[in-house]
């Protein structure tokens, strides 16, 4: 039973990446009708960024769970105010190409200097050790991952569902022509829009870092998982989402206790599943 | 989908007899490489991506659907003839069989559950299930994960083609290529092709029409990914070596950077595209993984300036479509 306990929390750690990730690409896609294939590279980053900032800067973790995401969310709105925004107007698919480059150029220049090894990133001194919870012992680290990833998403959806700025958000992604009109500066939201989102994939990407280790390619796996999760889910609803990636991570890890083989694959046999039994996803609000 | 392709020029009898005219033009001119200085290797690998992109280019530049997993396609049939030829012993005509209808059939499994979604959605499908067959190579017996399948026997085709020699292998890919790329051809001139280009361009009004649009994408994914599969299969007998290089997702892009840089919805510019492609990698090869930079700038450079590509902006130049 314990082996099954510990498959489940890791379960809902890759969960909680499923979360994050999947919910900066539906934000994204919602305002930018982009997929951004980049998500994962700049994941990869927002790890390396909490890296760099130990060791060159001496800076800790705590600080680089707020310092990292702001960093590689300012490097996604220059993403977004030089190249991105060129592409409205023409072809999604073209948004997917031209993020998909980027994640090319990013992952293979960390990948020069990295190599395909992993760097090791210390858990920060208040949360090592763990508690014995009787049924299992329950490392503080991967806890805090599970409990904070999930306040992240529950504010997001917070901010974007019950919030004014939300309202105005989401008013634009129905009708940007129409929000204009009445003063509101809606490139400058979209800029926003995609850093926040890029934000959250660099957020996920300092949490992994003690646990994952801090790779070039820590990235380039997930995000494809997290397309998957996305296909399930369908991108029309933020909670939708953050359930979706969770409930996912879940099953993984019970899949890694029972049938170990398997693990690697059954978010994408899931996928199958659901566009046979229901193509739509399971919102059902998808194109 | 019009914003995808430059296909604003009508095919007249006169366009087909250009695109004709350079068809026999390529044909001669690869016909004469052999008598050439250039290293026959890289002519005959450049030839089973090229139609390997022209296959991948017949769902996005004429049915508007954009697959991320081609190397699904190219991967299975590599195995299987692989296998075939090694394990079985099967000779080079059943062998490539094999790996044909080994990709026809996934095409068959993957295109009835990818054409479930739409634009963006079915290229994270393909992806996805690309990916999954990945894995599933990865952790089969016969695939030899990380190894692959090397030392592949090339043998005799009809029992009379040595094609061990050089020489002959190379008019054997180069036959396979312009079979294949005509019968692209003759697709995308059909009535069939007419039907998918109404569904790029506007598909709930096709479907108004009474045009059963599902069945003509899946049509137009099987016979894609069968004839990618074929394209596997020639690479064979090429590299002699059959690896999860060829399923995996950098594979998958490496297909559609060659038909964007070529040109999407042109009927040579996968071809260009691929030798492009393949000719820097050759050149490339001691920089390591800086190829892959060099890739992904060449992906935001042609999305941000180029998106015609190579083919495509000389057609627009000449006013044809070529």
């Amino acid at each position: 039973m314990q082996a099954l306990y510990a498959q489940l929390l890791v379960g809902l750690i890759n969960g909680s990446f499923y979360a994050l990730l999947s919910l900066g690409l539906a934000v994204i896609f919602g305002m930018l009708n982009i997929i951004n294939f980049a998500h994962g590279a700049l994941y990869m980053m927002g790890a390396f960024c909490a890296y760099f900032l130990l060791n060159i800067a001496g800076i800790g973790y705590w600080p680089a769970l707020i310092i990292a995401p702001i960093l590689v969310g300012i490097f996604g709105m220059i993403l977004e105010r030089t190249m991105l925004q060129r592409l409205a107007g023409l072809d999604h698919l073209y948004g997917l190409l031209l993020t998909f480059g980027i994640a090319l150029i990013v992952q293979g220049v960390f990948q020069n200097y990295f190599g395909s090894s992993g760097l090791p990133y210390a858990i920060p001194e208040e949360l090592r050790g763990g508690i014995n919870l009787g049924f299992m012992f329950l490392p503080i680290y991967r806890g805090w991952v599970v409990v904070f990833s999930l306040v992240v998403c529950l504010a997001t959806w917070y901010l974007i569902e019950k919030t004014r700025l939300g309202a105005n958000l989401r008013a634009a992604t129905e009708n940007p022509t129409l929000v204009r009109a009445f003063g509101i500066n809606v490139p400058r939201m979209i800029t926003l829009t995609y850093g926040l989102g890029v934000g959250l994939a660099a957020l996920a990407g300092v949490l992994s870092a003690p646990i994952n280790q801090v790779r070039p390619l820590m990235g380039a796996d997930l995000i494809i998982v997290v397309f998957a999760v996305v296909v399930i889910g369908g991108m029309g609803s933020i909670l939708g989402s953050i359930i979706t990636g969770f409930s996912l991570g879940v099953i993984e890890g019970l899949t890694k206790y029972f049938y170990p083989e398997a693990s690697n694959t059954v978010v994408f046999v899931l996928m199958v599943l659901v566009l046979l039994v229901k193509p739509a996803g399971l919102t059902g609000r998808a194109a | 989908m019009s914003a995808m392709t430059d296909d604003t020029l009508p095919v007249t009898p006169r366009a087909m007899r250009d695109e004709m005219l350079v068809f026999a033009a390529m044909a001669v001119l690869l016909g004469l490489v052999p008598l050439t200085d250039i290293y026959p290797f890289f002519v005959m690998q450049a030839l089973c991506f090229a139609l390997l992109a022209c296959a991948f280019n017949l769902l996005i530049g004429y049915g508007g659907l954009l697959s991320f997993g081609h190397a699904m396609f190219l991967g299975t049939a590599g195995y299987c003839s692989a296998h075939a030829l090694k394990v079985w012993g099967f000779t080079p005509e059943l062998g490539i069989l094999v790996g044909v209808a080994a990709s026809g059939a996934l095409s068959v499994v993957t295109g009835y559950i990818s054409i479930r979604r739409q634009g963006i959605y079915f290229s994270m499908i393909t992806l996805a299930l690309s990916q999954l067959l990945y894995f599933i190579y990865l952790q089969a017996p016969f695939t030899h994960g990380e190894d692959g399948i090397q030392g592949i026997p090339q043998g005799y085709l009809f029992g009379i083609f040595n094609l061990a020699q050089p020489i002959v292998l190379y008019y054997v890919v180069l036959a396979g290529f312009l079979g294949g790329f005509l019968l692209i051809f003759r697709a995308i001139n059909s009535p069939f092709g007419e039907v998918l280009k109404a569904i790029r361009e506007n598909e709930p009004r096709a479907v108004s029409l009474g045009y059963k649009t599902d069945q003509y994408k899946l049509l137009a994914f099987i016979l894609s990914g069968t004839i990618a599969g074929f394209a596997g299969s020639l690479k064979v007998f090429v590299a002699q070596n059959a690896s999860l290089t060829d399923v995996h997702w950098t594979m998958s892009g490496e297909i559609v950077l060659m038909t964007l840089v070529g040109g999407l919805g042109t009927v040579f510019g996968p071809v260009v595209g691929a030798f492009v492609i393949i000719a820097m990698q050759h050149n490339l090869a001691g920089f390591g993984q800086w190829v892959l930079v060099i890739q992904g700038v060449i992906f935001v450079a042609c999305v941000l300036t180029f998106r015609r590509g190579i083919v495509g902006e000389i057609g627009h130049y000449l006013k044809r479509s070529l």
